[in-house]
């Protein structure tokens, strides 16, 4: 056994619930001083949930959070940081108009008569920074003129700046380089050096197993787990991630494939999507699954035009020659629609009609010379809303009124006006009620059955094992695996899902291989 | 809350409220101002009306899609100027001269929509660029002095159709054809759309940036149009319509568009235009001073788009 070291934080049955999805549930965690504590789990698995409550910006419905032996329940996250507990996300919390200094001694800026000592506060910032060794981001700079790795190094240096008992660090590396992540590395054990415990979260096995001394695999909200680094193979942890057993309901009956309706070679988009490729037909459901940031959204952007890509050709509808996808005029031209993840933000003008919603994107079939044809219109809507069972009181109502499940419909309703053949779908469940889920299965097999080639982005594997007749990995931007259902081994996909965190390829080998 | 069993449609209750707040308006000045209900009066808001009605349909575009337009007033003095120096100075024919106003206008607004859409500026900084620029060009063109046109124009302010001006007819035609364009054809849908949610357009296969350009350059247009109405009764005096866009974004504002996008009606604007001169042409007449005239304007804006905020929250069911 380690020595004996003082616990810092324990969680005594913490458990939270956002509506009937527990995502943390009865979870115990004693985090001791000077030690690195590994969080893992898959997407959804509770991590980040845990994570704020622990740093105040969420509060528990069950369980007691003891610090120092004494009671802790922050009310905020100022709460938390007055009780040296601090979080490090991967949204940054720098105000990127202020210089470095002034971000990190945000809170405690020296003053005289409410006016700021400059020369003090870069001097302590100077200071500060050389002792963590990152001496060379100069304290008068703007946050925001830096680049992302460093701002997120000094993010945790303002971590460091203040008292600080336990640190929170969510992904820490996401946009860092080899040589920040060291210089990350550093600073964490310089900080368990002082006694502080850290809280380290991270899909990247290589890294926890170089700086973590403990780990805890979070699986559907439950603790699977608690033990040291070194008790524990990289593959026993991922098999404990992933491995869960449940019996399909639902089962999808892979029809005849049709033709090829969409053909992706060598597609890269900076280094969130990297070469990749592969085929969809008509009639099929493609399913794509990953970790977040592993570029599945990314890629759908590109292949509809959405964003520009670097590199790669798209063949549509069995031609040999390659199509030019400029913008997403030229995508739906091309009879591709893309239904996005944040569909208040991107797919629907909420506080306008359903009736000007549905018809938005193929307004010249509803039209003579520009003059639009009420008549006409109002009766494909009215139609289209019976056969998709949109629950409205009329066609002239906003769609900011509707629920989740039909805002969802009236995005599909809008491309199935188009009469596209190529429909990709991104997170369409997220934020969906289950009822709503299943009736939009249904309607995805439908649409699938009428020779439509239907790709899905889901973050909930299980969804996508339920509905897809094929699914394609992708990890860390590269598309490491296509699987066919005979059945879906669910352990393999997720294996697949860590493999380029685990064992990074490099990118020449790739090359040769694909 | 207990609700009205009888409703009438949307757009109707909106038009009956405008109608209503200016019948409100004329009644008081009928009971306070002396001899309000004459036929001089409705001669003087006629005359007043047409230029600024025109501004304000271009406005009303361009504030749907959740643009602005601050040159409006300076396009308008700039356009007149080159129909002057036209007739004038170059002794030009007035069918050349009132087309290269109306091109010039055209030509303002284009440039300002080149300039917003091409490196997604706010278009307030570029139309007030625009504002100082047309205003300058007018000075240059007359050398700062006003072109005094000899009967040239008016043809456009005597002819009459059943005691109505050219003019005032004009506008109304241009009202009810932007209406038209609004609510009935796709130009209109999209501009709704854009002023909406200009990143749900692009990513729903439409390309937003035409659409902008095409309401910045009809914006100018209109105004290089009501130059030549400016021009007929005022001469062509470079400091034409110097303030006059914010008056008219006033107007459009309490015809209830909104300055967010993605919402407004070219009959409200009308209704807003003949709101802000029958003020001011009531409080003329009671003998306000310039002082009362202006707190009294003021307050109007503001309790308009009061106003208009809660009729928002009543029809969004947000009042709870």
């Amino acid at each position: 056994m380690n020595q004996i070291r003082p616990v810092i934080l324990e969680l005594r049955g913490i458990g939270k619930s956002f509506g009937p999805v527990r995502a943390v549930d009865a979870v115990v965690l004693r985090l001791q001083g000077g030690q690195v504590h590994a969080l893992v789990g898959e997407n959804g698995a509770g991590k980040s949930t845990l994570s704020k409550i622990m740093a105040g910006m969420l509060a528990p419905d069950g369980g007691q959070m003891m610090l120092d032996a004494k009671p802790y329940a922050p009310s905020n996250r100022n709460e938390a940081e007055q009780s040296g507990i601090r979080i490090v996300t991967q949204e940054f919390n720098l105000i990127s108009t202020l210089t470095v200094a002034e971000n990190i001694f945000f809170n405690d800026l020296p003053r005289s008569c409410g006016v700021i000592r400059y020369s003090t506060l870069n001097e302590k910032a100077s200071r500060l920074l050389q002792q963590i060794g990152l001496d060379f981001i100069h304290p008068t700079s703007r946050a925001g003129d830096l680049p992302v790795g460093s701002q997120q190094l000094v993010e945790i240096a303002s971590g460091l700046s203040r008292q600080c008992r336990l640190l929170i660090l969510d992904e820490p590396t996401a946009s860092l380089t080899d040589k920040e992540t060291e210089l990350l590395f550093s600073q964490i054990k310089a900080l368990c050096r002082q006694g502080a415990a850290v809280v380290y979260i991270s899909h990247r096995m290589e890294e926890i197993r170089r700086i973590a001394d403990v780990v805890t695999i979070l699986r559907d909200g439950r603790v699977v787990c608690t033990d040291t680094m070194d008790s524990l193979t990289t593959g026993e942890i991922v098999n404990r991630m992933v491995g869960r057993d449940w019996s399909d309901e639902y089962r999808r009956t892979t029809p005849e494939t049709g033709p090829v309706a969409l053909r992706v070679e060598h597609l890269s988009v900076g280094k969130k999507v990297r070469d990749i490729s592969f085929v969809a037909h008509r009639g099929e459901i493609l399913g794509f699954a990953g970790l977040m940031g592993a570029g599945r959204t990314e890629a759908m952007r590109a292949i509809f035009g959405a964003d520009p890509i670097d590199s790669g050709r798209i063949y549509l509808h069995g031609s040999q020659r390659p199509s030019r996808i400029a913008s997403p005029k030229d995508a739906v031209r091309h009879g591709i629609a893309l239904l996005t993840e944040n569909r208040k933000e991107e797919g629907l003008l909420l506080i306008k009609s359903i009736r000007s919603n549905c018809t938005l994107a193929s307004m010249e079939k509803f039209s003579t010379a520009g003059y639009v044809r009420s008549a006409r219109e109002k009766k494909h809507v009215g139609g289209l809303a019976d056969r998709l069972r949109l629950r409205c009181w009329n066609t002239e109502q906003a769609a900011w009124e509707l629920s989740g499940g039909n805002q969802q419909k009236l995005v599909v309703a809008k491309w199935l006006s188009t009469e596209c053949d190529i429909l990709i779908f991104d997170e369409p469940t997220r934020g969906i009620d289950v009822g709503a889920k299943f009736e939009l299965y249904h309607l995805l097999s439908d649409l699938a059955r009428r020779q439509k080639a239907i790709l899905v982005v889901s973050s909930d594997l299980k969804e996508l094992m339920l509905l897809c007749d094929r699914i394609a990995v992708m990890s860390a931007g590269r598309l490491v695996e296509v699987f066919d259902r005979k059945p879906f081994d669910e352990a393999a996909i997720n294996r697949a899902a860590f493999r380029e965190y685990v064992h990074p390829v490099h990118s020449q080998e790739h090359e040769r291989n694909a | 809350m207990k609700r009205f069993s009888w409703k009438l449609p949307v757009w109707l209750t909106d038009y009956l409220g405008m109608a209503g707040a200016l019948a409100i308006l004329l009644a008081v000045f009928g009971f306070t101002a002396e001899n309000f209900f004459s036929r001089s009066t409705f001669l003087i808001i006629a005359d007043q009306v047409p230029d600024i009605t025109i501004l304000a349909v271009g406005m009303t575009f361009v504030l749907i899609i959740a643009g602005i337009d601050l040159s409006v007033g300076s396009v308008m003095g700039l356009s007149g100027t080159v129909v002057g120096a036209l007739l004038v100075n170059a002794g030009q024919p007035v069918w050349l001269a009132v087309m290269a106003g109306v091109v010039v206008g055209f030509g303002c607004g284009l440039l300002n929509g080149l300039v917003t859409v091409r490196w997604s500026l706010p278009s307030f900084i570029v139309t007030l660029g625009m504002m100082e620029i047309a205003r300058g060009a007018a000075l240059r063109v007359t050398q700062s002095r006003t072109i005094y046109i000899p009967g040239y124009l008016d043809f456009i302010t005597e002819t009459r159709l059943l005691g109505i001006s050219l003019p005032f007819l004009l506008a109304v035609g241009i009202v009810l054809l932007a209406q038209l364009v609004l609510s009935r054809t796709v130009f209109g849908r999209y501009m709704v759309a854009v002023g909406t949610n200009e990143e749900a357009v692009r990513l729903s296969g439409i390309n937003p940036r035409p659409i902008k350009l095409v309401v910045f350059a009809l914006s100018g247009l209109l105004a290089g149009l009501a130059s030549i109405i400016q021009t007929a009764r005022y001469q062509a005096n470079p400091n034409n319509g110097q303030g006059v866009e914010l008056q008219v974004i006033a107007a459009v504002v309490i015809g209830g568009t909104s300055l967010m996008g993605g919402r407004g009606s070219v009959i409200s604007t009308f209704f807003g235009v003949l709101i802000i001169s029958v003020l001011e042409t009531g409080l003329a007449q009671a003998n306000a001073q310039e002082s009362t005239k202006r707190l009294i304007t003021g307050a109007v804006i503001v309790a308009a788009v009061i106003l208009d905020y809660y009729r928002q929250r009543i029809r969004h069911g947000k009042a709870g």
